[in-house]
C-alpha cells in the first residue's frame, strides 16, 4: 500500500499529521512542542523536564491518581522526552480507544492543574534523575559533551542542574506552560489504525479553541572544539567524540548519513571491526547524527579500560578518517539494503512512524515518504560519498572522557 | 515452532539453546555467554568477518542473549531473506572455535565485564543472586568474573559446546511472513549430523539461602538494594496471579509503590518482579534513591509489602493492573520478532505454547482469593538484601 502523509491546520496554529497503518491494530500519537531545554530560563535549568512532569499530574476535573487510573483502565502507555528546541508528549494504544485517550492527552497538555502542592515532589523527582545519570558514566559521557560542545543554551541537559532544579518555584512551572506549550509551532502526529476524517474532527473538537503563539527567538549554534575530563572511579574510560557535519534537513545530509552508516551500522561496520573485531578494544563502539537547529555532529562513543583508552581514540580517530580512502561497493550495498529494510520494519511500528513524522514535521517543515529517502539513499555511489567526506573532512573534534584517567586530544585535532 | 502470519511484513527466526549459567562448573563461569559471541566467530564455511558481512547484507535486525538457563540468537528479515538468514543462523550453531579469535574474543567480554561493573547497581543483582541459590548452579553469574574467563581454555570451550548444542536441547521459533513449507525442508538437511544428545542438566534442589551484603563504591549518587524472596516454579498455576501481584504493588502506573514512593519523588524507582526457573523462581525487588533518604524509602517499601495483611488488594487494584498487562500483551504481540521470542521462551520453559487470547483469559481469570494468597509470599521479610553505599574515607577504612 502506498505511504500517505495527511496533512491538516487548525486555526490556531496546531497541525495534525497522519499516516494511516491500517495493518496495525495500534495507534500512536506523539504531540511535538517547542518547549525544550533551551527555552528555560536563565537559572531555570530542568524546568521543560518539571512542567512535563507536572502536567501529568492532574486536568480537567481529575486529579493526578484518577488520571494515572483512567490510562490504565484505557490501557494507554505515555511517554514524554525534553529535547534542546522541542519536548514530546506522547502515547501508544489498542485504536479502539484514541478518542477518549486523545481527550485526555489534550486536557493534559492544554488544561492542567499544575497543583502548586505537588511542586516539592516534582522537584524531588528530577533531583532523582539527575544524580541517577551522575552515576551513569556511559551516558554521562554524552551529557558532559553536550555541555561541553554546545554555545549556550543549547548546551543544556534535559536532566538540567542542581541549582536549577532547587530553584524552580510554582511560578515559574505555570509561567513556563504558558509560554511554550502553545499551538503555534505545535504538530499533534498520528500514525497507525485510525480514519482520518473522524481524526479531524475529533482534533478540532478537541484542540479548535485553542490558542497562543510559540515565544522563543533562538540564538545560533555554535560549537567549541578541544578536550574535556570528567574524573569518575569506573572501571573503564568512557569517551563522547564529536565533528561537524551537515544537519538533517541540509541537501547534504544524506551522503552524511551514509558515512556514519559505513563507520557504524551493524557488525561489518568499520568501527565495530577495527576497534572490537580486529583488536578487542571494546565492547561497545558506535557513532550517530545528531542535529540541533541547523548544525550537525557526529557523535561516537566508546567504553574501554583505562590503559587502553589512548588506543582506542587513535583507532577511532583513524577509522573516521578512512573513509577518506574510499568506500567500498559491498559497504554501500550493504548500507542500502540496512536501510530499506529498516524502513520496513517501521511500517510495524505506530510508536516510530509517529514519532519520525513529528520530527520531519519540526525540522523539515515537511514529511519526506519513505519513497523520496529511498529515491536519495539510491542516489550515493561510491565516488559520491567519498567526496562528501573529503568535503567535510573532519579536523576539529569535541571530546569528553570519564574515567580515572585523563584523555586528550592529538595535537591539531582540537581546534580548527 | 512456526507462528505464521501471513499478513506480517517481516519474519523473525530464532535458536533457543537450554543452556546458560546454570550449566557451568564454577571454575568454567561465564562459558556459555563467552560461546554465545563465539558463535559469531567463524563456521566451516564463513569466517567471521563473512558472517558480519552476511547478517548486514540481509539488512537483519539480529541479536544474540545469554542468561541463567539459556542462550538464544536470532534475527528478523524482509520475508524474500528467509532462506538465506535461516542458513546462516543454523550454520552458526556449529562454529569452528579457533584458538587465536578466542584469545581476541577473550578482551571483548573482559571489557563488557569491566561496563558492567561501572553500571548501576554494581553487581548487586548478581551478589544477591549467589546468595540466595548458594551452591546450586543459579548461583553462576551470567558473565562469569574475569578471573574465569581469564583462565578459560578453548578447548573447554569446544567441550562444552559439544555437550550442550544438540539436536535435543535447542528449539527454531519462527514468526511472521513464514513460508513453512520451506523452512521446514531447510531445517532438516542442515540438523541431521548434528550432536544428538546434551549432557543432562544437573539440579539439585535448590535451598534458598538467606543473606545479607554490602557493596562498597568510591563514590555513588544514589542507593541502591536488591532484595530477594522465593517464588514459584515456570509450571505454578499462579504465575498469572503473581504477575498481577508485582504489577498492583509496584507497576509504573498506578500501583501501591507508585504512590508511596515514586509520585511524591522519595525514590527513583522502585521494582517487584517474578523470575522463573525449570525448577524453581525467586521475586527480585529493587530500590534506587538518594543515600539520605534510604532508611525512609525502605522503610516504607516493607510497610507497603506488610500493608498486604491488613489490606487486602481491592477488585479496583486489580482490575487496573489486568487492564495495563493486556494492553501491553496485545500491543508487543504486534510485532513478529516478540510473538518469536514468546513462542521459543514458552517452548523452552514449560514446553507448550498458548495463544494470546490464552493467556489473555488466564490473566482474566485470576480472583482476589489467587492474588492474596500470593501475598503470603512477599509479607514475610525477603531472604536476601544487597545494598550499594559510598565507601567511607580511606581514612576511616584504615582506621577500622
Amino acid at each position: 500500500m502506498e505511504q500517505q502523509i495527511l496533512v491538516h491546520r487548525l486555526p490556531g496554529g496546531l497541525v495534525l499529521l497522519g499516516e494511516p497503518m491500517p495493518w496495525l491494530r495500534t495507534v500512536a500519537c506523539t504531540f511535538m512542542l517547542p518547549a525544550g531545554t533551551c527555552c528555560e530560563p536563565e537559572g531555570k535549568e530542568g524546568l521543560a523536564g518539571a512542567v512535563m512532569e507536572m502536567i501529568e499530574r492532574g486536568c480537567g476535573d481529575l486529579d493526578s491518581r484518577a488520571y494515572m487510573e483512567v490510562l490504565d483502565a484505557l490501557g494507554v502507555e505515555t511517554g514524554s522526552a525534553v529535547m534542546t528546541t522541542h519536548s514530546t508528549f506522547g502515547a501508544v494504544m489498542r485504536s479502539d480507544v484514541l478518542p477518549e485517550a486523545l481527550h485526555l492527552l489534550g486536557q493534559a497538555l492544554c488544561d492542567p492543574t499544575l497543583p502548586a502542592d505537588q511542586v516539592e515532589d516534582v522537584r524531588q523527582i528530577c533531583m532523582q534523575e539527575l544524580r541517577g545519570l551522575e552515576d551513569e558514566p556511559s551516558h554521562r559521557c554524552f551529557t558532559e559533551l553536550k555541555r561541553f560542545r554546545f554555545s549556550h543554551p543549547y548546551g543544556r541537559i534535559a536532566q538540567g542542574t542542581r541549582e536549577g532544579i532547587e530553584s524552580i518555584q510554582h511560578v515559574d512551572i505555570v509561567d513556563f506552560h504558558r509560554r511554550h506549550f502553545s499551538p503555534g509551532g505545535t504538530v499533534l502526529a498520528v500514525a497507525g489504525n485510525f480514519e482520518w476524517k473522524r481524526l479531524c474532527d475529533l482534533v478540532e473538537e478537541l484542540f479548535g479553541g485553542w490558542r497562543g503563539e510559540a515565544q522563543s527567538e533562538l540564538s545560533p549554534v555554535q560549537v567549541n572544539y578541544g578536550s574535556r575530563h570528567v574524573d569518575f572511579a569506573s572501571s573503564q574510560t568512557h569517551l563522547a567524540l564529536a565533528y561537524d557535519c551537515p544537519a538533517y534537513g541540509d541537501a547534504e545530509y544524506y551522503p552524511s548519513r551514509a558515512v556514519v552508516g559505513v563507520l557504524s551500522d551493524g557488525m561489518s561496520s568499520r568501527l565495530f571491526t577495527e576497534v572490537r573485531e580486529k583488536r578487542g578494544l571494546v565492547y561497545s563502539v558506535l557513532a550517530t547524527c545528531y542535529s540541533i537547529r541547523d548544525r550537525g555532529s557526529v557523535l561516537c562513543y566508546a567504553g574501554t579500560t583505562a590503559n587502553r583508552a589512548e588506543e582506542t581514540l587513535e583507532v577511532l580517530l583513524q577509522t573516521i578518517d578512512s573513509i577518506a580512502q574510499g568506500v567500498s561497493p559491498g559497504e554501500l550495498e550493504r548500507l542500502k539494503f540496512r536501510i530499506k529494510s529498516s524502513m520496513v520494519f517501521e511500517q510495524e511500528s505506530s510508536r516510530a512512524r509517529s514519532r519520525q513524522i513529528a520530527n520531519d514535521w519540526c525540522v523539515l517543515g515537511r514529511v519526506p515518504t519513505q519513497r523520496e529517502v529511498l529515491a536519495e539513499i539510491d542516489r550515493l555511489t561510491c565516488e559520491s560519498v567519498r567526496e562528501h567526506f573529503l568535503r567535510y573532512r573532519p579536523r576539529a573534534f569535541s571530546l569528553v572522557s570519564v574515567g580515572s584517567e585523563p584523555l586528550e586530544l592529538p595535537v591539531g585535532a582540537d581546534h580548527t | 515452532m512456526i507462528l505464521r502470519d501471513p499478513a506480517a511484513l517481516t519474519a523473525s527466526f530464532g535458536w533457543f539453546v537450554a543452556t546458560g549459567a546454570r550449566d557451568e562448573s564454577p571454575e568454567m563461569a561465564g562459558v556459555s555467554h563467552f560461546l554465545e559471541h563465539m558463535v559469531f566467530k567463524g563456521t566451516a564455511s564463513r569466517s567471521a568477518d563473512a558472517i558480519n558481512r552476511e547478517l548486514d547484507h540481509l539488512g537483519a535486525h539480529s541479536n544474540a542473549y545469554t542468561s541463567e538457563d539459556r542462550t538464544v540468537f536470532y534475527a528478523s528479515v524482509i520475508p524474500e531473506c528467509q532462506r538465506r538468514v535461516v542458513d546462516l543462523l543454523t550454520d552458526l550453531m556449529q562454529p569452528s572455535l579457533e584458538a587465536e579469535q578466542f584469545d581476541l574474543e577473550r578482551q571483548v567480554i573482559l571489557e563488557e565485564i569491566a561496563m558492567y561493573e561501572d553500571q548501576p547497581p554494581y553487581g548487586a543483582f548478581e551478589r544477591a543472586n549467589e546468595l540466595f541459590f548458594g551452591t546450586h548452579p543459579l548461583a553462576t553469574r551470567v558473565l562469569g568474573t574475569a578471573e574465569t574467563v581469564s583462565n578459560m581454555t578453548v578447548e573447554q570451550m569446544r567441550q562444552y559446546h559439544r555437550q550442550r548444542y544438540t539436536r535435543d536441547n535447542m528449539i527454531f521459533a519462527a514468526s511472521g511472513m513464514v513460508d513453512v513449507d520451506d523452512l521446514i525442508e531447510q531445517i532438516e538437511g542442515m540438523v541431521q549430523d548434528w550432536p544428538a544428545t546434551a549432557q543432562v542438566r544437573p539440579a539439585p534442589a535448590p535451598a534458598f539461602l538467606a543473606g545479607r551484603d554490602v557493596i562498597e563504591r568510591e563514590l555513588t549518587h544514589q542507593h541502591y538494594a536488591v532484595m530477594v524472596w522465593p517464588g514459584l516454579d515456570w509450571h505454578h498455576a499462579d504465575r498469572y496471579a503473581l504477575k498481577l501481584l508485582c504489577s498492583v504493588l509496584a507497576d509504573h502506573g498506578s500501583s501501591r509503590m507508585f504512590w508511596a514512593l515514586i509520585d511524591n519523588g522519595l525514590a527513583e524507582s522502585v521494582s517487584l518482579y517474578p523470575q522463573y526457573f525449570g525448577d524453581c523462581g525467586c521475586i527480585t525487588g529493587f530500590l534506587c534513591c538518594a543515600p539520605e533518604d534510604a532508611p525512609l524509602v525502605e522503610d516504607t517499601f516493607y510497610q507497603v509489602l506488610q500493608g498486604l495483611a491488613e489490606k487486602p488488594i481491592e477488585h479496583r487494584e486489580l482490575n487496573l493492573a489486568k487492564n495495563r498487562i493486556e494492553s501491553h500483551l496485545v500491543m508487543s504481540d504486534e510485532y513478529p520478532s516478540n510473538r518469536m521470542f514468546m513462542l521459543g521462551n514458552a517452548w523452552l520453559e514449560r514446553g507448550e505454547y498458548l495463544s494470546l487470547e490464552a493467556e489473555l483469559q488466564r490473566l482474566a481469570a485470576v480472583q482476589l482469593d489467587d492474588i492474596q494468597r500470593m501475598a503470603a509470599l512477599l509479607t514475610k521479610e525477603p531472604l536476601v538484601r544487597v545494598e550499594v553505599v559510598e565507601a567511607q574515607e580511606a581514612g576511616g577504612e584504615s582506621g577500622g
